[in-house]
């Protein structure tokens, strides 16, 4: 795993300095709220409903024993004794005191950690597959290209004052686990037929308001071209971005206003005139910094109390049957910690669970962890032959839910209960649609099943990508809640589609188990998913078990 | 009095020549100034680069980050002149002027009050703790 070197260390160093004397500046008056703003932001702190709020960067997901345990650490002395991690990869505390916050961040500095860039209109932590390095369909390791654009895009002189945020997401997977269409720009670790390395590069995807898919900009791109090429894409968006109107500010819009075609000559202009600024230092550090994702040295050993356990233990086999993942090493497996207890809010870990992962990660896990944008936390290489132990251990924690890509995994944002923008609560309708499903116990008969909600249309839950997703508005003063149907984040990307009329929050917990119910009705077999059905069927079935009269009856 | 800011601090503008608008380019006599805004194409001043003394870019807002990657294009199209940044510009933002070729800040005096010299030159050691000048040779050392 990556390890700041001095350059990187003076540079958090160096940052820190410089925000506690915008903090004095503030209080001072030097600076004004509006200018203050923008550069708490690009440090990670939000003003939030009750109180601000810190957005700690967790790089492509990645972490190691000592920075999970700073984050325990930091939750107790400095917040309320839990974190909340979230769809970007990021942890975020949500009752720091702002003369409190250049000390978290000196804390945070002194594990190799920091709160830079994950808000503002700049661009944001880099996110990459959570199980990169570790998955067996994995092409190349993405995280040291991560790393390289995390140095690149840092302090960028020219980007720190974009039209609007900027994200930027990498998979060196066929399968996309890391929503890259959903993203500024997305980018694919690829192939092209001569057997070199380099990238298909998407732009211009995006949720929010107004959900797009991002779309081929360059189709193969060779590897060392990446960052003029990615440097040429904020430019043109820089000077093309509109700033009339922050809802048509994202490069989507760009993109969609000028039309990819005329956007992609731009970009390629720009291209051409700055490819030659690069001279081979950025080819350098990359190659020092792949040495620092060299993998574990895995083990071999017996199977065969792990199987015999597994056999015997039908709570144990559920588990390994929902949060395993193939890991390439024989022998080995992704481990998926549920952070989605039914009845709690998703992406929630208390500093006690924080240590208990840690712990575990060390004793068992080659010291890593990863943070994955679906809320949950992953033990990336685990040798199966200690699974039991850790099973027990995350039993006792509270951390071992079997509910890995099912009903109850459910994405949701902070919604109303923390966040200004919001327009109606998500974490209780996530709570209460997964203790639904927990009475009914169907959700492992019903199978991959991804819900995802968001509390206002900017769709920080991703709800546009969830195979059922529902978005919180407030209508004259009243939750109501929007379903959309047949979304998917991955390889096979769509945007879900509008069933109908919205449900008051009381009702929308029956109106998912209809659909739920409905699907279990009508499937081919026990093998065709909820979004197989739904892709097969269409979405007139499903607005009957929505809307239909029996429905109504029942209601 | 408008003041200009560079590594050494604060001091007066000893630029005397005309600064005529981007519009008022055909007016333009050798060493004297050429003014441009966020939304204008610095694009037309390319053929005219060896003749200009100045080329001030107006930051209306602060929060208008047009104006860096205007100043990174000049550089890139070979304008080795003074480059200045004028109008609200943060002291915070002096290391991203810097480092994106201007040489210079101009600002009024109610902003000169409000953040002082020593503001300023806490950011004059902008090449140092910089990501982008350990990725690629710099840009106009």
């Amino acid at each position: 795993m990556y390890r700041y070197n001095d350059f990187d260390e003076a540079f958090v160093r160096e940052r820190v300095r410089q925000f506690r004397a915008q903090v004095e500046r503030r209080i001072d008056g030097s600076l004004t709220e509006d200018e203050f703003r923008p550069l708490r932001l690009m440090n990670g702190l939000y003003l939030q409903l009750h109180a601000y709020m810190l957005r700690v960067a967790i790089p492509y997901g990645t972490l190691r024993v000592d920075q999970m345990r700073r984050l325990a650490d930091i939750a107790e002395r400095w917040d309320r004794g839990y974190g909340h991690f979230t769809t970007r990869q990021n942890i975020q505390f949500n009752w720091p005191r702002l003369k409190d916050v250049p000390d978290i961040l000196d804390a945070l500095a002194d594990v190799g950690m920091h709160a830079i860039q994950t808000s503002g209109n700049c661009v944001r932590n880099v996110t990459a597959d959570h199980f990169a390095g570790a998955a067996a369909d994995e092409i190349a390791d993405p995280r040291p290209v991560a790393e390289l654009l995390r140095q690149w895009s840092t302090d960028h002189p020219e980007f720190q004052f974009l039209p609007r945020k900027f994200k930027i997401a990498i998979t060196g997977s066929p399968n996309d686990r890391a929503v890259t269409r959903a993203h500024d720009i997305g980018l694919r670790m690829i192939r092209n037929a001569a057997g070199e390395p380099g990238y298909e590069v998407l732009v211009g995807g995006g949720l929010g308001r107004t959900p797009m898919l991002g779309q081929v900009i360059r189709d193969f791109l060779p590897a060392e071209d990446l960052l003029p090429y990615v440097e040429a894409i904020l430019g043109a968006y820089n000077l093309k971005g509109r700033r009339d109107n922050k809802y048509k500010a994202r490069i989507k819009i760009t993109v969609f206003e000028n039309g990819l075609d005329a956007f992609r000559a731009e970009v390629e202009k720009r291209f051409a005139r700055l490819r030659s600024e690069w001279k081979g230092a950025d080819r350098a550090l990359l190659a020092e910094i792949e040495r620092h994702f060299a993998p574990p040295a895995f083990r071999e050993a017996p199977l065969d109390e792990y199987e015999a356990f597994r056999a015997a233990n039908p709570a144990f086999r559920a588990w390994t049957d929902t949060n395993l993942h193939p890991h390439r090493a024989p022998g080995y497996a992704i481990v998926t910690i549920s952070l989605k207890k039914p009845g709690a809010t998703p992406g929630d870990a208390t500093a006690h669970q924080m240590r208990v992962m840690a712990d575990l990660a060390e004793a068992y896990g080659h010291g890593e962890l990863r943070v994955s944008h679906e809320q949950n936390i992953v033990l990336p290489h685990v040798h199966r032959s200690d699974l039991p132990a850790i099973w027990q251990r995350l039993r006792e924690a509270d951390l071992a839910t079997a509910n890995v890509g099912l009903v109850s995994d459910i994405i949701a944002c902070p919604g109303m209960d923390y966040c200004a923008l919001a327009t109606a609560r998500s974490i209780p309708v996530a709570q209460a649609i997964a203790r639904r499903f927990e009475e009914l116990d169907i959700e492992h008969e019903v199978g991959p099943l991804k819900i995802k909600i968001s509390g206002c249309i900017n769709a920080c839950g991703h709800h546009h990508v969830g195979h059922i997703g529902i978005l919180g508005l407030d209508r004259a003063g009243v939750e109501n809640y929007q379903i959309t149907l047949g979304g998917d984040g991955t390889e096979t990307a769509s945007l879900g589609e509008k069933m109908g009329p919205g449900f008051p929050a009381e009702e929308i917990v029956g109106a998912v188990e209809r659909l739920v119910l409905g699907y279990l009705a009508i499937r081919r077999d026990a093998e065709e998913t909820f979004l197989q059905t739904v892709r097969r069927v269409g979405l007139e079935p499903f607005k009957g078990f929505l809307y239909g009269t029996e429905a109504r009856d029942a209601a | 009095m408008t003041i200009i800011v560079t590594d050494r601090g604060f001091a007066a503008d000893d630029f005397a020549r005309p600064i005529h608008p981007l519009e008022g380019v055909e007016a333009l006599k050798d060493g004297e100034g050429i003014e441009i805004g966020p939304a204008d194409d610095p694009g037309a001043l390319i053929p005219l680069l060896g003749r200009i003394g100045l080329i001030r870019i107006r930051f209306p807002v602060f929060a208008d980050g047009r104006g860096f990657s205007h100043a990174r294009d000049l550089r890139r199209c070979g304008y080795a002149g003074r480059l200045r940044a004028a109008g609200h510009v943060l002291a915070d933002q002096y290391a991203m002027c810097r480092r994106s070729g201007f040489d210079e800040v101009e600002i009024d005096e109610a902003l000169a009050a409000r953040q002082p010299q020593d503001q300023w030159l806490a950011r004059a050691n902008w090449r140092d703790h910089w990501y982008q000048a350990r990725l690629r040779a710099p840009l106009c050392a």
